[in-house]
């Protein structure tokens, strides 16, 4: 059905029906028979900042300012923002928390205002010809007056308006006022008529809607004559309905007057169809063509406990125990105030809460009146909750679920399309708070939506920091590396072209590779380092020694000393460079205290076999420092050096081994001590650097084999002495030096034996080799 | 003997045309993520608090999907753990100590506050404005109440409080008696 249809229909005076409903006893002529009366200005105001849905806009006045009446106390930044004004003029006493008129009795910033009782109005800019602004500019000045639904739900008329311009069908002012006790619009109708009037035709200036419908309930004649006296009856037409409760309810008198339900989750703006309070609509005239902002309403007073039940004029912030005081109440004891009506109010927790611009009546109800709900028994699944019901919803499932917490089954019976109208508590035989629990339900539901959005959001702003610092982080590292880039081409440009790190690099390999050989082949010694490492090396023998001299047998170190001590002794080495030769010496040294140091431990067990030993070692060592004479200093020393420490190796070996089988250790040593000498002779004709060298490598070979040949069989001493021929014709020059290290050896062991024989003379072991050091006990 | 042959024809090319079906169907319908763990992490209160050891609510549901107990997440409480409860198909662990934990925020207190930017480095979701060696605040509406920033402050200026029910946010529960000042 299209709305054209639909408003022809509307001509014709067709009504509709909505669903459910119920007729509670109207008690309206209480307090609607007696004239409209104007509260006096109470002595203190109380202004909560939020009067409306939305939110409360910045105070712009501070404690002790004087302000006139209409002044505007807070100014909106925003559309949901409406702002409040004086309703008196007087000062202000404080801005500070006050409980609000709401059920919980919860407190609210609240601009307390100390009326002076002059009510002296700020300058007013009445609009007479508002038809010569244009509708925007007029919604201004509606929300500059901070109207907001006087109905009862509080919505900003402006917001209303300016969402609603060019898209309304139908305007509906509702008059139907269907809750029972209150009057007051009855009251605003019978008395304002002409100005609601001129307030409607405000309202269609700025909506300019095919048809506006007055919707009165047919209980209140004399409002609906007042208000058809004033309205033309084709363009505005009053709407005469049948009373039936919540026919006020906006999507109920929607309905009545339309025959279209507003779609669930929908504004009524979807149908073309926008609806304003009378109130409202009188207090938008008040607004454009006075400019008097929202500063009082017409409140009931009504209820057995009032002695002057009626209607009366109040100013917003006014005290409700004062207006009770005002009115004559006869209270009866823990008497109940209760704002709103008896259906939708809510018990009041104390009386010193203001009047706010939605609250429309006041009611002080006796026991007898309106009884407290009686005990609360179980469902018995009647179903007249459902038929009451004017959405059409299942009460009884609703219950259920809100009453088990079942969220999901609550939403999925639309528990948001309640209107809380109390119409099936009402019906309800076993006295069940149904809407309480509907409320408590939705309160939960609406904070769980809260909490979803805030963790989304807290989620979103999660993964932006996360990103944020991961994007620093690379930001970081990509300046690291370009400074480190442009760092290295400086270096390069100042190198003259070359990469100094690279070139570093290189350096640094080849260092390692030249230790690396240094190492595999001793012939080719890196001087400055080995000598160096070897120097370090005999220090810290030394005094390992030391410390472990005292400790050991010294039957078996002693004459381990003084077979090493004669190379350091050799004063043909003394003859070399002074430093090189010190050094090779210090190796020596070391190694010896090393080889002893090992044959000393081993020496306990068998000391008699380390015994047998040492001849060897002293053959080893003697023969390079005699050789070393005749050569090249430097490189002679080292090489000396060297090959005595493989002989010190060797021999260690070969006394480690001897342990073992002792018996082929001793084999050993003659034949040892011939590979050292069938040596010697063959390298003396040859180049002395090399020859040495040679010689070296030669007897470094020979002991290697040696060793392995006594840890087998003693009988490879034989194999050894093979490749020695073998280099004699190799090279003269190197068998001159091996000849003349064979002559140094001589000379040095006789001169030895000669010494030992005197100082001693005791017993000696005598292998091959003619000038074993004997074991000097004495020594 | 045809007939067999036959048979094995058609039933080689119906398991051919499947396996094409079911080949396109995993390229086409594929799932990237597993998505227990985006339904897990939609049900935990995003605080990012890392009180149930993982650093982040995310990292907690890939937990769980991997087995972990369910009853870690403090701010969600007890709500929470049921709603996991239902969705992983198990049972709440039996616990006494859990409950709907009270919603609260920072606040710092704005006199003791020294500048030095370590609750805001803290705060997981930036709820926490200001700069160096100038005062900090809170923002209210974005803070989830992790309590992550109260460690760092080095002058202890930084409170959980409650955060107050307006009359907005008020439960309808009309049993509780509320409190009232007397001047």
């Amino acid at each position: 059905m299209t709305l054209s249809r639909v408003i022809d229909k509307i001509w014709s005076g067709k009504l509709w029906d909505f669903h459910g409903g119920i007729h509670p006893e109207e008690h309206k002529l209480e307090s609607s028979e007696v004239p409209l009366v104007e509260a006096a200005i109470p002595p203190l105001l109380v202004l909560p900042l939020k009067q409306h849905i939305g939110s409360s806009a910045e105070v712009i006045v501070q404690p002790g300012d004087r302000v006139l009446t209409g002044q505007p106390l807070t100014r909106p930044e925003s559309r949901m923002q409406v702002p409040i004004h004086a309703p008196t003029s007087g000062i202000i006493s404080s801005i500070e928390p006050h409980t609000v008129a709401h059920p919980s009795g919860l407190s609210e910033l609240c601009i307390h205002i100390q009326p002076d009782g002059l009510d002296e109005w700020r300058e007013r800019f009445p609009l007479p010809d508002y038809q010569s602004l244009t509708p925007l500019e007029l919604v201004g000045r509606i929300h500059e007056a901070g109207i907001a639904g006087l109905g009862g739900a509080g919505f900003p008329t402006d917001v209303k308006l300016a969402t609603g311009r060019e898209k309304v069908e139908i305007l509906i002012i509702n008059g139907a006022e269907c809750e029972p006790y209150i009057s007051c619009d009855d009251r605003l109708m019978r008395e304002e008529a002409q100005r609601i009037a001129e307030g409607i035709e405000v309202v269609r200036h700025i909506l300019k809607p095919r048809l506006v419908l007055i919707a009165i309930e047919d209980n209140k004649p004399q409002a609906i004559a007042a208000m058809q006296a004033v309205v033309d009856g084709e363009q505005v037409q009053v709407r005469v309905i049948p009373t039936k409760y919540p026919s006020g309810a906006a999507r109920q008198l929607i309905e009545v007057l339309t025959g279209r339900q507003v779609p669930s989750g929908k504004r009524s703006l979807t149908l073309g169809v926008i609806m304003l309070n009378v109130g409202t609509v009188f207090a938008v005239r008040q607004a454009v063509l006075d400019d008097e902002p929202l500063i009082r309403r017409v409140v009931t007073l009504t209820g057995d406990r009032f002695g002057k039940p009626g209607n009366a004029w109040v100013r917003l912030g006014t005290s409700v125990r004062w207006l009770l005081g005002q009115f004559q109440l006869n209270p009866e004891p823990r008497q109940r105030i209760i704002m709103g009506g008896p259906m939708m109010g809510f018990t009041l927790p104390h009386a010193d809460v203001p009047i706010v611009k939605i609250s429309n009546c006041l009611m002080a109800p006796s026991e007898v009146e309106l009884p407290p709900p009686g005990e609360e028994m179980n469902c018995i699944r009647c179903g007249q909750c459902a038929d009451a019901c004017p959405v059409s919803l299942l009460p009884q499932q609703l219950y259920w679920y809100s009453k088990a917490g079942e969220h999901d089954k609550a939403q999925e019976y639309h528990i948001d399309d309640c209107i809380e109208c109390g119409a099936c508590a009402w019906v309800c035989p076993s006295s069940i708070p149904l809407v309480q629990y509907y409320r408590e339900e939705k309160a939960e539901l609406r904070r769980l939506e809260e909490e979803a959005q805030q963790a989304e959001r807290a989620k979103q702003r999660f993964e932006a920091k996360k990103q944020r610092l991961e994007a620093e982080r690379l930001n970081r590292e990509n300046r690291h590396q370009q400074a480190s880039q442009a760092r290295r081409e400086q270096m390069t440009q100042q190198a003259g072209g070359s990469d100094p790190i690279a070139a570093a690099l290189a350096r640094v390999k080849a260092r390692q590779a030249e230790l690396a050989a240094s190492a595999t082949t001793p012939g080719i010694p890196n001087l400055g380092s080995e000598a160096i490492q070897a120097a370090r090396a005999a220090r810290k023998q030394q005094a390992l020694q030391r410390q472990q001299g005292s400790a050991t047998q010294p039957a078996a170190v002693t004459p381990v000393l003084t077979a090493a001590n004669p190379a350091q002794d050799n004063p043909a080495q003394t003859s070399t460079d002074p430093k090189t030769a010190a050094i090779a010496a210090a190796v020596a040294r070391a190694k010896a205290r090393k080889a002893e140091q090992q044959a000393a431990s081993d020496a306990p067990v068998t000391p008699s076999e380390a015994a047998t030993t040492q001849p060897a070692i002293s053959t080893a060592a003697e023969a390079p420092a005699s050789e070393t004479a005749e050569l090249d200093p430097k490189k002679a020393a080292i090489a000396a050096a060297v090959a005595r420490a493989k002989a010190r190796k060797a021999e260690q070996q070969a006394a480690s081994d001897a342990l073992v089988a002792p018996s082929e250790a001793a084999a050993t040593q003659p034949a040892m001590s011939a590979a050292d000498e069938s040596l010697a002779p063959e390298t003396a004709e040859l180049d002395p650097k090399k020859a040495a060298i040679a010689a070296a490598v030669a007897r470094a070979k020979a002991r290697k084999a040696e060793q392995q040949a006594a840890a087998t069989q003693p009988t490879m001493s034989a194999a050894d002495e093979s490749p020695a021929p073998e280099t004699a014709e190799l090279d003269p020059k190197k068998a001159a030096i091996a000849a003349a290290v064979a002559r140094a050896k001589a000379r040095k062991a006789e001169q030895l034996a000669a010494q030992h024989a005197a100082s001693s003379g005791s017993s000696t072991s005598a292998p091959a080799d003619p000038t074993p050091p004997s074991s000097t006990e004495s020594h | 003997m045809s007939h067999i042959l036959i048979v094995l024809a058609l039933f080689a090319l119906l398991a051919l045309l499947f396996g094409l079906l079911l080949g396109y169907a995993a390229v086409r319908f594929r799932v990237d993520a597993d998505p227990v763990v985006e339904k897990l992490d939609a049900l935990l209160p995003q605080t990012q608090c890392g009180q149930c050891g993982y650093p982040g609510c995310r990292p907690y549901a890939e937990a769980i999907a991997n087995g972990d107990v369910i009853n870690k997440c403090v701010p969600g409480g007890e709500p929470t753990i049921k709603r996991i409860a239902d969705l992983m198909g198990v049972d709440v662990p039996s616990s006494d100590e859990i409950e709907r934990p009270i919603k609260r925020v920072a606040f710092i207190h704005e006199d003791l506050c020294i500048g030095c930017t370590k609750c805001i480095q803290a705060c997981p979701v930036d709820a926490i404005v200001g700069a160096a060696k100038m005062m900090h605040t809170v923002i209210k509406s974005e803070c989830t109440g992790c309590d992550l920033c109260v460690d760092p402050c080095p002058t202890d200026c930084i409170e959980m409080i409650d955060v107050p029910t307006t009359p907005d946010s008020w439960n309808w529960d009309l049993e509780t008696i509320p409190v009232r000042m007397i001047k």
